[in-house]
């Protein structure tokens, strides 16, 4: 087995829409050192597809921010850290509840907290109201 | 995105060509409810076929059209979808409401 070495990469990017594409096919890009299986990777996409999408629509609500993410890879597994300094979520509970959306208006489904927990292996959410948001989640790329 | 639209059967079929993201999910909601209502179809077949990536803003999008279409009087289809497509939809609970159809051939040249 090729043994990977323990990485480190971080992104800054403005909170545009068409930076979604460009966030989640940079981290499949970092991720793809581990190895990963396609369906590995495209939960990896997903999953950070949804956080970059919650900090630009609910974090800044469609205005002007910076979104940040930082990976870390170590003992086979990758851990992604997407975080903004938007509004912030008063009830997080609430909002991962599946099928709950505060923007049904923009056609949002509520599934996006649902398909980052049951994409990776551990997601972890904190936010301070007012300061914003961070999404930590966790992948472990299995073996054979 | 691809329109094609059948006279004889009235069915509207949209092939998305590029991963559907919240960047993107607006531009293609635009364009298929213009031609949903351009063509008023008895049935409206979405195609996975060519894209493999799709992430929630898909089920947003898939639900409204549904809605648009079933209001209109005619019925909305999903086809071809695999890999992480599949899993997205299937997480969702979207094929309670919503007939998911997967042609052999075309699936698996596109999932292998």
């Amino acid at each position: 087995m090729k043994s990977v070495c323990e990485n480190e990469m971080k992104l800054e990017f403005l909170s545009k829409s068409c930076n979604e594409a460009f966030a989640r096919i940079s981290v499949a890009a970092f991720a793809s050192q581990l190895d990963p299986t396609i369906e590995e990777l495209a939960d990896i996409k997903t999953a950070v597809s949804e956080a970059v999408t919650n900090c630009i629509i609910h974090g800044y609500e469609g205005k002007e921010g910076v979104v940040r993410i930082s990976c870390e890879i170590f003992g086979g597994s990758l851990q992604i850290e997407v975080s903004d300094n938007g509004k912030g979520i008063e009830d997080i509970e609430t909002a991962k509840q599946p099928l709950y959306t505060t923007k049904p208006d923009l056609e949002r489904s509520g599934m996006g907290f649902t398909i980052m927990e049951s994409f990776m292996d551990e997601m972890k959410v904190e936010s301070i109201v007012g300061l914003g948001t961070k999404v930590t989640m966790k992948k472990l790329i299995k073996k054979e | 995105m691809e329109f094609e639209f059948m006279q004889e059967s009235k069915t509207l079929v949209i092939t998305p060509t590029a991963e559907i993201d919240h960047h993107l999910s607006e531009k293609i909601r635009r364009k298929a409810d213009y031609e949903i209502q351009r063509h008023m179809p008895k049935k409206v077949v979405l195609d996975f076929t060519k894209i493999n990536f799709m992430d929630s803003s898909g089920i947003g999008l898939i639900i409204g059209r549904y809605k648009t279409v079933h209001m209109l009087g005619g019925e909305l289809e999903i086809e071809n979808a695999c890999g992480n497509v599949k899993r997205v939809l299937e997480m969702s609970g979207i094929s309670k409401i919503i007939k998911i159809i997967n042609n052999e051939e075309e699936i698996n040249e596109k999932c292998m």
